[in-house]
């Protein structure tokens, strides 16, 4: 019974985690740009993928890991330069278009470039699983849990102590006002393509040895990132994580309670309800619109 | 209505009767048939998304529901298509109406979010529930007959789509013109305008939410029926994706640029079929480049260019 209950919730928190990511990857970009990028979701396919990649040609693990979330942040470097900068002011509905348009462009790219198969990559550090009171624990779980929270951490650190994490927040805040005190909004911009891509990276090589990977993981685990950005209250980074770790929690206690076969709906029934009866999420701030 | 609009309801006439008659052959019918269809439900999504400035992202849930009622309930309870279709329809407003009440008290987008959740729990059910849906397999629907006459050969059905989609194109026009169309239009120019002489704006994007869905329904059904077999496919996320791409490629508020939308992007699979493997590439770099160099959709584009009204 506990034992059961426990094995949900390790795998609640593993997955969540990499939702948390995914989450946190939404807001940088929300905040810098009112952007809801839906194009979220392939960065972490992108991670998975090229580190399977790099991998299985030779690097060592810690090199093909680094590659693997360099390139994906190059890719959302791009996005924000070809075609988010552009059209900016641009309207919400054509900006989720384009983003959904650069999805589609890098989950074909990736069905072309590696094939349409799935993929594993070996845990870091063997398969030897822990037994905590009758339940399993992976190694890799606890991996993803303290990397996940060492680049939380660091994010932290680097919003409330360096100059362009405070510009990146004065931007959030008020663009105008940032601009008008010398903050380079386009730098921000750019910044938080560039976090926002390998924060999502980094979660789908984290989460790759556990789920294996494929060209279309990106679309659900996504998808799952933007519930739990919306959880959390959209636009709030504590929220973000938080609302990834519950996710991924009710998901998995879901699952094993309820119904295995919709176990990829219940986040979307999140979603209705959360809209429905708390429409700021857990930490959203309440906004008034100026006319 | 005005004249242009008119003339332009009078060339999609001609178009429509001419076409037939000029295809080689069966194959182009069929395509003929899609790129109508398809019209009619991008009519109803772009009264919501160009007029109401609200996107769905789960558009295809609600052709899911139209299209599984017409292959479901005949199939399992013996109800008559007719009366099945309506039923979806039916279905299908209520659903849109019971998740968009909540919404849409809120400001901001947040239709998008919740009709991407619902199409998504749409579409792992029909996944799902195999004994009644056959699951991610389909199932067969049974044809469509009204007093013992059958719809079955391509001609017949090019017909019925040809007059759905006549019919759309002068409805649409007319409820632009209509009070109902100035309070929408009033209410993409400004909400807090719109509010200030008058209009519930909560309401009226309710009821244009609540008909698109309706629409949609329909046209699954019709869709089903024409096919004669469905796939959870109909009602997954890519699909509501297309939909929508249709609405903004053609134009935004544009109801010409609806049908160039469903035209263009029903047909681009055809065309894309000499890049095999690369469809998905081409089609999101596509979409890209169109909201990048022509915000404003193909039609109001051109329309500018030319300096007529569309």
């Amino acid at each position: 019974m506990l034992a059961q209950f426990l094995q949900f919730l390790f795998s609640g928190v593993t997955v969540g985690a990499t939702y948390a990511l995914a989450a946190l990857g939404f807001t940088l970009i929300y905040n810098a740009s009112n952007v809801i990028n839906f194009a979220q979701g392939e960065f972490i396919m992108l991670g998975g993928m090229l580190a399977v990649f790099f991998a299985q040609s030779g690097l060592p693990l810690p090199a093909a890991m680094l590659l693997a979330i360099l390139i994906p942040a190059g890719v959302g470097v791009l996005i924000e330069k070809l075609a988010i900068e552009p059209v900016k002011g641009a309207e919400t509905v054509s900006l989720i278009i384009i983003t959904i348009g650069a999805s589609l462009v890098i989950r074909g790219l990736a069905a072309v470039g590696f094939g349409k198969g799935t993929f594993s990559l070996p845990a870091f550090s063997g398969d030897t699983p822990i037994d905590v009171l009758g339940a399993t624990l992976m190694p890799q779980s606890l991996w993803v849990l303290g990397v996940t929270a060492a680049a939380v951490g660091a994010l932290w650190y680097f919003f409330n102590y360096s100059l362009a994490g405070k510009a990146m927040l004065a931007t959030a805040c008020n663009r105008t006002a940032a601009q008008l005190v010398g903050i380079d909004t386009n730098g921000v911009l750019f910044l938080s393509f560039a976090l926002s891509a390998g924060m999502g990276a980094l979660g789908g090589i984290l989460i790759a040895p556990l789920t294996l990977t494929a060209y279309d993981v990106g679309v659900m685990l996504g998808l799952k990132g933007f519930v739990a950005a919306v959880l959390g209250g959209l636009g709030n980074g504590l929220g973000a994580v938080v609302g990834g770790l519950l996710v991924g929690l009710i998901e998995a206690l879901g699952a094993g309670y309820i119904s295995s076969a919709y176990k990829d709906a219940i986040p979307f029934v999140l979603i209705l309800l959360i809209l429905f009866f708390m429409p700021r999420g857990l930490f959203g701030a309440r906004l008034t619109e100026r006319v | 209505m005005r004249t242009s609009a008119y003339f332009g309801l009078l060339i999609v006439i001609a178009i429509l009767a001419l076409l037939p008659f000029v295809l080689p052959n069966s194959f182009y019918l069929d395509l003929a048939i899609r790129m109508a269809i398809n019209a009619v439900i991008v009519l109803g999504l772009n009264l919501l998304i160009g007029f109401a400035g609200q996107i769905s992202l789960g558009h295809a849930g609600f052709l899911g529901i139209g299209a599984y009622a017409s292959a479901v309930l005949p199939t399992h309870f013996g109800l008559h298509p007719l009366l099945a279709m309506g039923a979806g329809a039916a279905l299908a407003g209520l659903l849109a109406a019971l998740v968009a009440r909540p919404i849409f008290r809120l400001k901001g987008n947040y239709l998008a979010m919740a009709t991407l959740g619902l199409g998504i729990i749409l579409n792992i059910a029909l996944r799902n529930e195999a004994a009644w849906t056959g699951g991610p397999d389909g199932m067969p629907v049974p044809a469509f007959g009204l007093a013992g006459f059958e719809l079955s050969s391509d001609r017949q059905w090019y017909w019925v789509a040809a007059a759905l989609l006549t019919v759309s194109v002068w409805a649409s026009l007319n409820l632009i013109d209509s009070p109902f169309g100035r309070a929408l239009r009033a209410l993409h120019g400004s909400e807090v305008a719109a509010r200030v002489v008058g209009v519930d704006v909560a309401r009226y994007k309710l009821a244009i939410f609540v008909m698109s869905a309706v629409f949609a329904s329909l046209m699954g059904s019709v869709t089903a029926h024409y096919v004669g077999f469905v796939t959870p496919g109909v009602a997954d996320f890519f699909h509501s994706i297309e939909l929508v791409t249709m609405v903004v490629i053609g134009g935004m508020a544009s109801v010409y640029g609806s049908l160039v939308g469903a035209v263009l992007l029903t047909a681009l699979p055809q065309a894309l079929t000499a890049f095999e493997g690369w469809e998905t590439v081409v089609f999101g770099a596509i979409l890209m480049l169109c909201m990048i160099f022509l915000p404003r959709g193909l039609v109001p584009t051109l329309a500018a260019r030319f300096g007529r009204a569309a």
